[in-house]
């Protein structure tokens, strides 16, 4: 498995930089996706194969469609890929640039110190001592995760609500009301 | 380590066998389905169907593969050419990789992964991008509201399909299929998991959008949805992935409701074959039977009805195993 592991990771390395560098937008994200599917890979051959599913199901099969929605609702074309591409000088890649050298640079001491790591051969994690790791100790961070994304549904359920709709109804069950005066009121 | 023995290279000419098999008469029985499902449809109306080529008209697929291979394939100069084509390849490969983890009988069957229904909804929830990127790169108004519809509709359906099959996977406490199989040795999965049954099937329906929850294509506001733009095999490839979506809900009802190849006195493959195939007249049935309800109200019913149900499901499934343990 070795072997897919290191295609998979460079796969991954390459799709990603394609993200960042590439000018159209819905290409940039069917790239992202790529990076998402090969990175699930990733996990299958670490031995962990129920994080790969949630990987794929999760990231790339939920999140990454309503990416993919939104950007298309945005009606992009030529100019807009025109303007991106102009925005994507040389110059802007040096602070990135930089940045991600220091990290790579870390990576690359913490493997060569044969830190844990760089273990590919590990134990298999499955999906039964996720739940229990998840559930046991941890639950309290899992019930508060649970309040946040109660309370930002609720929110968008308010904001997305159309008071007009509320007005039409009443509309129409007046009308109604008004063709059926033997009707209940 | 390329100390192969003569076993795993007998292994591997098997499994590769199995596998080409297995591919060939998935994509043949998608393919008959073009004839089956008009023939069926006929007779729920009253009317012959297609009757003329060949014996009881059987080699009308091929008079129909041979006319979409030799149509012009068209590209439209506004559209997106990379996204454009691909589109109609993610639906197949999907449909058909899914197809990877089931089951067919005690021996048949490509692989058993131990996240096998995970693989199964992982595989569908990269279909929807299939539809999504065909109507956006179409760059045409009907195509990208069929897109938009069918990534509301399958990210929603996608959920209740997922919440109902956790009541099977408790019962059989694995999310390998062969095993999910085996469990229902005493009784059929469709009995203690009814509801269950019912949601993953009306999910399974809206995530290959067949009718009634074809709204991605509904020609009278559509024009034909996603694929408008599509012609030649391209559109045949969406043609023939709906109809292996068809064969892929039938099979994966049969293994996780029916009891895959379970059955008395004959061999596991034909009890497979009848149960999944009673389920493929039942998908044309519906076609034939129902009309397709309005955008809202597809929502409103997967959201107010089947989350709900699905839940309490779940609920009361986790209780009984607990119980009982």
């Amino acid at each position: 498995m070795e072997i897919a592991f290191y295609l998979a990771a460079i796969v991954a390395v390459a799709a990603t930089a394609r993200v960042i560098s590439c000018a159209n937008a819905v290409h940039a994200l069917l790239y992202l996706i790529v990076s998402l599917l090969s990175v699930a890979i990733v996990f299958y051959t670490l031995g962990a194969p129920f994080a790969a599913a949630l990987e794929v199901i999760v990231y790339a099969g939920a999140i990454m469609v309503l990416f993919v929605f939104v950007i298309m609702m945005l009606n992009l074309n030529q100019e807009t890929v025109a303007r991106e591409r102009s925005w994507l000088a040389p110059r802007v890649w040096i602070g990135p640039g930089v940045l991600g050298v220091v990290l790579l640079g870390v990576l690359a001491v913490a493997l060569a110190s044969g830190g844990s790591m760089g273990n590919v051969d590990s134990t298999p994690l499955m999906a039964e001592r996720i739940g229990m790791t998840m559930f046991g100790p941890y639950v309290l961070i899992v019930e508060l995760a649970a309040f946040v994304l109660l309370a930002a549904l609720v929110v968008a359920a308010h904001l997305g609500r159309d008071d007009r709709d509320v007005a039409e109804e009443k509309r129409v069950a007046a009308a109604r009301g008004r063709r059926h005066p033997g009707g209940e009121q | 380590m390329f100390g192969f023995s003569t076993d795993t290279l007998l292994d591997f000419a098997f499994t590769a066998f199995e596998t080409i098999a297995i591919l060939l008469a998935v994509v043949i029985s998608a393919a008959l389905l073009i004839w089956v499902e008009r023939r069926l449809l006929g007779v729920w109306q009253d009317r012959y169907g297609p009757n003329r080529v060949g014996p009881f008209g059987i080699l009308q697929v091929a008079a129909d593969m041979i006319k979409i291979f030799f149509k012009e394939d068209w590209i439209p100069p506004f559209a997106d050419k990379a996204v454009f084509v691909i589109a109609p390849a993610i639906i197949m490969f999907t449909t058909l990789m899914a197809f990877a983890v089931v089951p067919f009988t005690e021996t048949i069957g490509v692989v058993d992964l131990n996240i096998g229904i995970l693989f199964v909804l992982a595989m569908s929830s990269l279909g929807v991008y299939s539809v999504i990127l065909a109507g956006w790169s179409s760059d045409n108004k009907y195509a990208l509201l069929g897109g938009m519809r069918t990534a509301a509709q399958m990210i929603s359906y996608e959920v209740f399909m997922g919440l109902s099959l956790l009541g099977v996977v408790l019962l059989a406490g694995s999310f390998d299929l062969r095993t999910i199989v085996e469990s229902q040795a005493g009784m059929w999965n469709v009995i203690p998991q009814f509801p269950a049954f019912v949601i993953f099937f009306i999910a399974g329906i809206a995530e290959i959008h067949r009718a009634p929850f074809d709204l991605p294509e509904a020609e009278q506001e559509l024009t034909a949805g996603y694929h408008t733009e599509y012609s030649g095999m391209k559109f045949g490839m969406f043609f023939v992935g709906e109809y292996l979506g068809i064969v892929l809900i039938s099979c994966l009802t049969t293994v996780l409701f029916f009891g895959g190849w379970l059955g008395p006195i004959l061999p596991g493959f034909v009890w497979f074959a009848l149960k999944a195939g009673f389920f493929i007249c039942f998908f044309v049935l519906l076609r034939a039977a129902t009309v397709r309800p309005r955008y809202d109200q597809l929502m409103a019913f997967g959201w107010k009805i089947l989350l709900p149900i699905a839940l309490v499901n779940v609920a009361i499934t986790g209780a009984v195993v607990v119980a009982m343990a």
